[in-house]
């Protein structure tokens, strides 16, 4: 066994590391290093960046050799070994029926313990990050499941959230009534968007639905006479329950818990849903379109209900969201919520319903806690998306797949 | 052409004068075809004669530039195909294989099969969701005549592998179970035996006999000669997109525009 | 009329940026398959690129041609090497991972090297110098063309036709062309495919560069943000045009840049971006595949 020389740098490994090194002093020298003032046409050198930069770089590309370089030393040993055992050490068997009950109740113990030990303010986080794991699995069956890549999804969102807040400014109406009427504005856009485009083909289709996202966010930032405009719509009230008189920090709890159940519902939902006849014709789509025709399946529908339904699912939760934040406007629907979103599904593995929670959970907790590094976070939210794919490209979790043989 | 075919059956499937245009190339020119019930049909002819294409134009996934397609099923009333999107076509009963395998990939044996059921079941969304006794019986029935497709191709204890990962005559076969799975009357297969060893050979030759006894029709296209002579009751030969022969194994093997169309003119006129 | 030119002009203008942009985007698709959605990124720090360079240039007095060169290269430079970089680091360890992987790790870059600038330096708009000499012969027609919208018509003009020699006739261009037909058959021939595609992200890096800076000069200011916006519209042109098609994305560029000029100019100029994407929507519904893309049927 050659492992030593595996895990002691060679010199190839450190001249490598110190080209990487140089390598990324050259590439950031202007914009890391100068500084200049335009107005008083004053120039600060920072020497001091390109140091860090270079020692870190080079440092990190170090790492990463030794890593690779175990890792493929690894790999060989297992290829000697038997394709049995060989197998089980590359899958080992985390999750068994068993185990994940046990996981997921214990996780939902936590969740709803959780206003019980943490503050006000932590439980406003969570409220939100659960909003995005209904989001994700929402936009899981588009893209995770029916494989429509679907780059506008947080427009449904606004038009859930509009559709409440309109609504109450208007006639007045509540929470309970826009819930409904939110997911059914959001299933009538995914329709009106999805009866032109969905013979595009992927990339066109992903384009096409960035570009509707957008359509809705400019036309609700434009259009003042309908929508306030920019400024947008204030004092939307919090959901009620029975007429019963809530304080603020109850009416948070109360919306917390609110959301756990919309998020189970979710996750009852496209759990029987993934093991339907519906759902094994969206698999079936997203594997092969073509095929899948030939299987007798009627392509359009089964697009246009995927659609529908992941539209409808945001519309929900955008009257979710305006019931929660009592205020709106379009600054909240841009393009970089359709993105966060596309990548919880992604980063969760598509099509894993906990894979998806997971990552929900991780990328919406992970910037509110990096808050003590503020400025930041959305530098190490950027890269980390980078590293996880670039670690594991099929996301977090496989998609469990139903078994019907019994355990051998 | 050849002498009609004189016989008191009515055929299943009536192709007659069907042309495809592509562009200014005719892929198929005026080809007639007559398939009855409980019969194997071999469509041969060399490379690009527009076997494939009369297989696409037949169920759909091109749409034909002329002609007319009836299905009849025995027992029940005639329905013209011509124009139907591919869906409706496996609805009305023609399922078909493709030449190069189109499995779901990432999605289990069992599951590919139970995608066939597709057509023949009605759960929607509530049923998804909520379940209702309906629904679990649909279920419960698609999952047990799967199961039971399966193993008849002999995948019955692999019905949980993912379909990538079947070796290559395994996936042939699954791609065959998964046509049946949609209940249909008239059986495509483009080029079942392709890859395959003598033996998977037979066992698929098998496989088409058992199909055929249960009442189904099949229509094949085949590179595999010994294999057309063996299992085909009639022969229809192609080349530059018209039919130039067809008949029984025997006529259609010595034919003189077969032979030519195979080994080119040269070699006749030799 | 003079007021129509004067929106012709813009609309030219516009169109001539979105096409340096789109150039970068459609060569990317046309030879790995990716939205690259980090593209606009590079016209973005080509842009601040320039700006430094020029700044610490006119510190040290130098005339303005030459400092616009200067600052132009200098910024061709850097987005190519950061275009390099990036290819390298987040695409390129994705090769043969599932479709959607390299996309979200092209958004992760872009919300990285936006927030890379804002840091390293600023989170504000930024005035631009004006890098481009006022042209006494346009004296006549200023009313409807100033020297900076000549001048970006005149280098993309340029610099397209330059791609367009060299994508044609070069060896390189050949071996990039055979790349986006077929990796695997450009690879058993002798194609070094790793470095065709890291050329190709390089050129396109570069042209974006030049777009930034010519729009920064023309506008005259600058934020980390201007990236993004300006990656979306090129995307747009570069997918009306039918992506992967080189003529395509400058076809696609014009007629994106047009319609948006004339849309505000005689229609209202809140609603913009909302023309340019409802443009796309509808050339799509009746052109699947874009304005010169080839609807190629898949074969069954």
């Amino acid at each position: 066994m050659k492992k030593k020389s595996l895990t002691n740098p060679t010199g190839k490994d450190i001249r490598h590391a110190l080209m990487v090194g140089l390598w990324f002093m050259f590439l950031t020298f202007p914009l890391l290093v100068i500084k200049v003032n335009p107005i008083e046409q004053t120039v600060t050198w920072r020497w001091a960046n390109m140091l860090w930069v270079g020692g870190a770089s080079a440092a990190i590309a170090l790492a990463c050799r030794l890593i690779a370089a175990r890792r493929t030393e690894k790999m060989e040993h297992l290829s000697r070994m038997p394709e049995q055992t060989a197998l089980r050490h590359k899958l080992p068997l985390l999750f068994t029926q068993d185990r994940l009950r046990l996981l997921g109740a214990m996780v939902m113990l936590l969740l709803l313990a959780f206003p019980l030990a943490f503050s006000t303010y932590q439980v406003n986080i969570m409220t939100t990050a659960l909003m995005y794991v209904i989001l994700g699995l929402g936009l899981n069956i588009v893209v995770g499941f029916a494989g429509l890549l679907n780059l506008g999804y947080v427009a449904f969102y606004a038009v859930g959230a509009y559709t409440y807040g309109l609504l109450h400014l208007h006639f007045n109406l509540g929470f309970w009534t826009a819930l409904p009427i939110g997911g059914l504005m959001g299933a009538l856009f995914g329709l009106l968007l999805g009866f032109p485009v969905l013979r595009l083909r992927g990339d066109y289709l992903a384009i096409v639905t960035l570009g509707f996202g957008e359509i809705i966010r400019l036309v609700l930032e434009n259009w003042g006479a309908f929508s306030q405009g920019p400024s947008g719509i204030a004092d939307i009230p919090r959901p009620g329950l029975f007429g019963i008189g809530m304080t603020l920090d109850q009416s948070l709890v109360y919306q917390y818990y609110l959301t756990i159940a919309m998020a189970l519902f979710t996750v009852f939902m496209v759990n029987r849903l993934r093991h339907s006849r519906i759902g094994r014709a969206w698999f079936a789509l997203r594997e092969d379109e073509i095929a899948c025709q030939a299987m007798g399946i009627d392509t359009t529908a089964l697009k246009l209900t995927a659609f529908a339904l992941g539209a409808a699912w945001s519309g929900m939760t955008g009257v979710l969201f305006a019931a929660k934040t009592t205020f709106i406007n379009p600054a909240s629907f841009t393009f970089m919520e359709s993105a966060i979103i596309l990548c919880i599904v992604v980063l969760g593995g598509m099509g894993s319903i906990i894979g998806v929670a997971a990552a929900a959970l991780i990328l919406m907790l992970l910037p509110e806690y990096l808050r003590a590094v503020a400025e930041y976070r959305m530098l190490v939210f950027g890269a980390v998306l980078v590293v996880m794919m670039i670690i594991r490209p099929r996301g977090l979790m496989q998609p469990m797949r139903q078994t019907h043989l019994p355990a051998r | 052409m050849c002498g009609t075919i004189d016989t008191a059956m009515h055929p299943l499937l009536t192709v007659s004068a069907l042309t495809m245009d592509f562009g200014g190339i005719r892929a198929l020119d005026q080809v007639d075809l007559r398939i009855l019930p409980r019969e194997i049909v071999a469509l041969i002819g060399p490379n690009g004669a527009g076997k494939t294409t009369l297989f696409n134009c037949l169920t759909g996934m091109c749409r034909p530039t002329g002609g007319q397609l009836l299905l009849t099923p025995p027992g029940r009333s005639q329905r013209r195909l011509y124009g139907l999107p591919p869906h409706q076509i496996t609805a009305a009963g023609l399922a078909r294989t493709f030449q190069n395998i189109r499995l779901f990939p990432n999605m289990t044996v069992l599951e590919n099969v139970m995608v066939g059921r597709h057509c023949r079941t009605t759960a929607k969304l509530f049923g998804a969701i909520f379940r209702p006794a309906a629904t679990v019986r649909e279920e419960n029935d698609s999952l047990g005549m799967s199961l039971a497709l399966l193993d008849r191709i002999g995948l019955g204890d692999q019905a949980d592998e993912l379909a990538q990962n079947l070796p290559y005559g395994a996936q042939r076969r699954l791609e065959i179970a998964r046509a049946l799975a949609t209940s249909p009357q008239l059986l495509l297969l483009d080029e079942p035996a392709a890859g395959m060893n003598p033996q998977e050979t037979e066992e698929l030759e098998a496989l088409i006999l058992s199909i055929r006894d249960d009442g189904l029709s099949i229509l094949l296209i085949e590179h595999d000669m010994k294999l057309v002579m063996r299992l085909s009751d009639h022969i229809f030969a192609m080349d530059y997109g018209r039919l130039i022969a067809e008949g029984a194994p025997d006529e259609v093997r010595r034919h003189p525009a077969v032979i030519r169309a195979y080994l080119g003119t040269e070699a006749t006129d030799a | 009329m003079e007021y129509f030119f004067e929106i012709l002009f813009s609309g030219l203008t516009r169109g001539s940026v979105y096409a340096l942009i789109a150039l970068g985007y459609t060569m990317v698709y046309g030879i790995i398959g990716l939205i690259n959605f980090a593209h606009g990124e590079m016209y973005m720090i080509g842009a601040f690129t320039a700006l430094i360079v020029s700044s610490v240039l006119s510190i040290y007095g130098l005339p303005l041609p030459s400092i616009l060169i200067l600052a132009g290269l200098a910024a061709a430079i850097w987005a190519g090497a950061y275009g390099f970089t990036v290819e390298r680091l987040a695409y390129r360890p994705l090769r043969g991972a599932p479709r959607l992987a390299p996309l979200i790790s092209a958004i992760g870059m872009s919300i990285f090297l936006q927030n890379y600038i804002l840091l390293a330096q600023t989170p504000d708009f930024v005035p631009f110098p004006s890098l481009v000499p006022e042209f006494a012969f346009l004296e006549p027609y200023s009313a409807i063309i100033n020297s900076s919208g000549l001048t970006i018509m005149a280098v993309s003009t340029l610099v397209m036709c330059a791609l367009i020699l060299l994508i044609k006739f070069t060896r390189t261009g050949k071996a990039m062309r055979a790349t986006a037909q077929d990796r695997k058959m450009a690879l058993l021939v002798g194609i070094n495919v790793d470095r065709i595609i890291s050329l190709t992200f390089i050129t396109g890096s570069a042209l974006a560069a030049i777009g930034g800076l010519l729009i920064a000069s023309h506008i005259g200011q600058i934020n980390f943000a201007i990236g993004f916006i300006a990656g979306i519209k090129a995307f747009t042109a570069a997918v009306l045009g039918g992506i992967g098609s080189i003529p395509g994305a400058v076809l696609g560029s014009f007629v994106l840049g047009l319609t948006e000029a004339f849309a505000t100019g005689y229609v209202s100029s809140d609603y913009e971006d909302v023309f340019a994407f409802s443009l796309l929507v509808l050339i799509l519904i009746f052109r699947p595949a874009g304005l010169l893309g080839n609807a190629a049927a898949e074969k069954v």
